[in-house]
This record gives structure tokens, sequence and C-alpha cells, in this order.
């Protein structure tokens, strides 16, 4: 259903100028739920902007991004405000910045009903109080303003109001991130229904592997701008190939309750800014793996069998 | 087990008349790490923030070495806080923009005059190494460091003053995984060096089993439960610290 090709966006900065996401590719299917996994900088956020076209004016984007065969990158704004919403709709990170904190909960989400579809505003209060009730709020909530709910209470009216229009496909840029542990589950339960009752494919930006692996049927590795495995999440899980995607699952606090040893297995180092990205292989500087021809060549993405890795001295398959 | 270091009774804080932290009580031995989980407003930071004395408690007691540390002032209070210090979120925020790294960790040796100024350079250089970050960083602004460095930096400004107790208040939540995991490495190593103890602040139980001898729940205001971090985890007695293991447990990564 989308098509992703080649997505570079360039960002100019006075006289420098650096790609922010570098030739990624992509498909998402209907129903599924790709997660983009990636740490601050890696682009995942810049990828999920622009897909709507939702980028500051002085990026430059080239590639393709095909809605059901249509390139939105060359669409006009009138064609583009018929997809944006209606076909594809956001959940942003930050709840409270995205909320309007001057109009009640049910107003903002009628609001959104009337901007896309022609009901009377009987029928938009009508649809608004289906939507709440269906992301677990209640008809009260509807009367209520932004900073009167919980962060919790929050991101489901804002799923709520993304789910108006019916979309196809929602993608959420860490919808639970700024959410503590047991409301981040209430949510990742709602995105997955919405995903396996309505059939919404989601595009799930985030830093967390744990978040993607309980939602998403795929996950593609970024890395500095640039996606280096891409696998469906199981046997990405269970078998990582590329260092980096190792390094991450290394990274994580073992099972609570286990015992022996409490010392995490970091990766070294941290993630260059885009202005300073090394030639070669972009991970090779905190890479245990790292050759001299890793700084040589940069590793294309390599599709086999579903799964695709950039690396020239991947981690052995179990 | 040691003399507590730290001893809180009863401490309750109000909040535009509704309590907010409610006759929480419990005592941190000298080198102890203790951590304090539970969900978002369950007063975990107003709690910090209270044992600090950043915001004045409206009840109860808070002992510092013995002594009441609500009734300290003038250079009794500046001495024990230099004693206590605090680690943030955020580094964006709790770092001054304006100033270098060697200013902000200048300011506290400075302030609590405790390095003649021809070794400040050497200590500064030290506590950057404590922290694993080269003399490169010396003279950037924040805005120059990444995210992992600034809170490294916001950790060392905190360890200069040679403090016995450190807050650290969801001080891993704002960095990357893969910082994550060296972060929480560098509160291990602090952990068993030195007699330094911590309060360790978070909403995540995962990292908080790794790092504490103890761990209090707390949620709404009050402590449900306090127990050593192992036996807490495997047998949890109060409704809220399942909820968090099981909260914990889900996102966790299968990988089989």
């Amino acid at each position: 259903m989308l098509r992703v090709r080649d997505l570079t966006v360039r960002f100019q900065t006075g006289e420098a100028s650096f790609s922010a996401v570098d030739r990624i590719s992509f498909d998402l299917g209907h129903g599924e739920a790709l997660g983009l996994i990636g740490e601050s900088g890696s682009g995942k956020t810049t990828v999920a902007l622009s897909l709507l076209r939702l980028l500051p004016s002085g990026a430059q984007v080239s590639g393709r991004v095909e809605l059901s065969g249509e390139d939105l990158l060359g669409l006009g704004p009138d064609a583009l405000n018929r997809i944006r919403g209606r076909r594809i709709a956001m959940v942003f990170h930050d709840p409270l910045a995205a909320l309007n904190p001057v109009l009640r909960i049910g107003t903002q989400i009628s609001e959104a009903v009337r901007a896309h579809q022609s009901v009377d505003r009987r029928g938009a209060r009508t649809m608004t109080l289906e939507l709440l009730r269906a992301v677990g709020l209640t008809a009260n909530d509807a009367d209520r303003y932004a900073h009167e709910l919980s962060g919790g209470m929050r991101q489901r009216a804002l799923i709520a109001m993304s789910v108006a229009c019916r979309p196809e496909i929602l993608v959420a840029d860490e919808p639970t991130s700024a959410l503590d542990a047991i409301v981040q589950a209430g949510i990742l339960d709602l995105l997955r229904g919405l995903r396996e009752e309505r059939g919404v494919s989601i595009l799930l930006a985030t830093h967390d592997l744990g978040t993607a692996a309980r939602l998403c049927t795929r996950i593609a590795v970024l890395y500095a701008g640039r996606i280096v495995e891409s696998a469906r999440t199981t046997e990405l899980l269970a078998s990582p190939r590329h260092p980096y995607t190792l390094g991450l699952l290394r990274s994580l606090p073992p099972p609570l309750g286990s015992s022996g040893p409490v010392r995490l297995q970091p990766i070294a180092g941290s993630a260059p800014p885009p202005w300073e990205r090394p030639g070669g292989c972009r991970f090779r500087n905190r890479c245990p793996r790292a050759q001299d021809d890793c700084a040589k060549r940069e590793p294309e993405l390599i599709e086999i069998d579903g799964r695709g890795l950039a690396c020239f001295h991947p981690v052995d398959a179990p | 087990m040691n003399a507590p270091l730290l001893q809180v009774e009863d401490l309750c804080v109000h909040r535009g008349g509704v309590r907010v932290l409610d006759r929480v009580s419990f005592a941190l031995g000298a080198g102890e790490t203790l951590g304090i989980v539970g969900a978002s407003g369950s007063g975990k930071s107003t709690l910090a923030r209270a044992v600090l004395r950043l915001l004045e408690p409206a009840d109860g007691r808070v002992r510092w070495r013995g002594r009441d540390f609500l009734a300290l002032s003038g250079r009794e209070l500046r001495a024990a806080r230099r004693e206590m210090q605090i680690v943030f979120q955020d580094p964006a925020t709790s770092l001054d923009p304006r100033m270098t790294v060697f200013s902000i960790l200048a300011e506290p040796l400075v302030v609590h005059r405790l390095e003649r100024s021809h070794a400040l350079e050497e200590r500064i250089l030290a506590l950057l190494r404590e922290v694993d970050l080269g003399p490169e960083v010396l003279h950037r602004h924040p805005h120059e460091l990444s995210g992992g460095q600034a809170q490294r930096v916001a950790l060392a400004r905190a360890l200069a003053p040679s403090p016995a107790l450190l807050v650290a208040d969801e001080a891993l939540s704002a960095v990357d995984v893969s910082i994550q995991a060296q972060m929480a490495n560098l509160f291990g190593k602090l952990r068993h060096s030195a007699s330094l103890a911590c309060l360790f602040i978070s909403h995540d139980l995962r990292f908080t089993a790794v790092l504490c001898d103890r761990i209090a729940v707390l949620s709404r205001g009050a402590i449900v439960e306090l127990a050593e971090a192992a036996s807490l985890v495997r047998a949890p007695r109060h409704d809220v610290t399942r909820a968090l293991i099981a909260a914990a447990r889900e996102s966790e990564v299968q990988r089989r």
C-alpha cells in the first residue's frame, strides 16, 4: 500500500548541507505494522514527517513515496490535504503540544471529523463520542481541556482524533515514550486493536525495541540516516545479523529477576550527528567487527528472503 | 546496617490543597542505593525535591547524619547541601546553555571553595574521567554535546563536591538506548566505589532492579511497599508493585 523508495532528505544550515535521511526504502502492507527503530539523530522522525510532507520548507526531499501507486512527493497542496488525516494520519510524541489548550477535547475531535467528512454538528458529536469510547475515554472527557487529562488520556484523545477520518495508515512518532510503563502498555494495546480490528496499517518510529517488538510485524533498524537491517520482528530478535542491532539488544537491561552478572553490554561511543558521519560504513567507529574494507566503501542494503542487511561482516546466524 | 545517613519520617507535601506526598518514611544508609519507583504522578520527583529541601514539606522530618535537616540554615545548610547532589532527567534543561563544560564543573568547586585555582583544571579532568569523558569536551557548550555526553556532564557536576548522597531523578530516561546501558554501568560503578549513597528515582523497574539494594514503591504519594530489590521482584506484596512488574515484563524483548 505504501511504497517508499530511495527517500532522501537534505537540510541546509548556513553553508553546510547534510542528509538526515539517506536513500531509505521500505514497504508497508495493508494491516501491517512496521517499526522504524533508531536512536536520536537516526532520521526516524524525519522519515515519519516526510511521508505527509510535514518537514520545514528548507528540507530537500527526493525519492518516491507512493500511496497505492500515487507519488505523494509530487502532489500539490489540495491533493495533499485530501491525503492528510483521511488516508494517512499522524500521532505525535507529545500530546500536550499537539492538542489545542483552549479547546475542549470533544470540540477538537469534532473539528477533525468535520474538516474531512461532510457531517453536521450533531453527527460529528455522535462520532466523537464513539471515537472516545473506542480509545477508552468517556463522554465526560469530551468536555475537558487537555490540561485536565493525564498524559495517557491525552495520548488516547490524540489517537481518537487521528483515527477520526478512518485513515488507512497511522504514522506514530514515539507515541509512548512520554508515558510511564503502565500507561505505555495501554496505548500499545489500543494501537494493536486498531490494526487488528480496523485493519489500519501502522508505521511506528521509536527508539525502543521493546515497544516495536510488541506492536510491529516487521522492524527496520535505522542508523545515522540509513536502514542497516530489516526483518520480520521474530527473526530480527531471534537472530540479529547487523552488529548495531545486536548491540541494541545487548544494551537492554536483563529480564527482571534474573540472577548473575548485572553489567550491561553497551555499544561503545555514541551516534555521530549527521554532519560528522564517517565515510564507508557509518557504524564502523563503534563496531566491534569493523575491518579495513568498512572504511573504504559503504555497505548497501541487500535483501534476501525478506531480510535486509547492510554489513560486510555480519554477526553469524545462530 | 550502618547508622542511617538520611532518615525521612512521615514526610508530607501539599500542593494546591492536595496532599501529594503522604507520610513517607524511609532510611538510607551510607553507600546504600535505594530505588524509588512508581507511575507518573505518584510523587517520585516531589519526594526527591522535598528530601533536598528544594520545596518545603508541610509536615514530617528529614534527618541528615542524625541532625534535623529542615531546621538547618546558613553555613550549616550549605555544608549539608554540598553533600547532597541531584541529577535531573533532562540535561538539555539542567545545564546552563551559556556555560562551557569547564565552567559548569568549576562552579560547584569554586562555590564550595573546594579547589584552589591552579589545581582546578586537573580536578575537572579527573571528574570527566570518572564519567568516561575526555578532555575534548572541556570547552564545549551543552548544545555541542550529544545527549549522553550532556548527561555525563550533569553527573560529573553532581559528583564535583564529593557528595555523600546522589539523587538521580529519572537520570536514564531521556538518553538513547545504547547510552542508557553505558550510564547504567556508570551508576553501577559509582555504587560500588566510594561511600556514595544514592536515591535512584525511575518509572522503569528494570534498571532499578539492577542498580538498587532496596526498592520503595510509591503510589498516590505514599510508600506502599519497601523491600530488598530481589525479593520485591520475586515476591511482590502490593498490587501496584505487581502492576509495575507486569509492565516491565511486557516491555522486555523476547529473544527466545
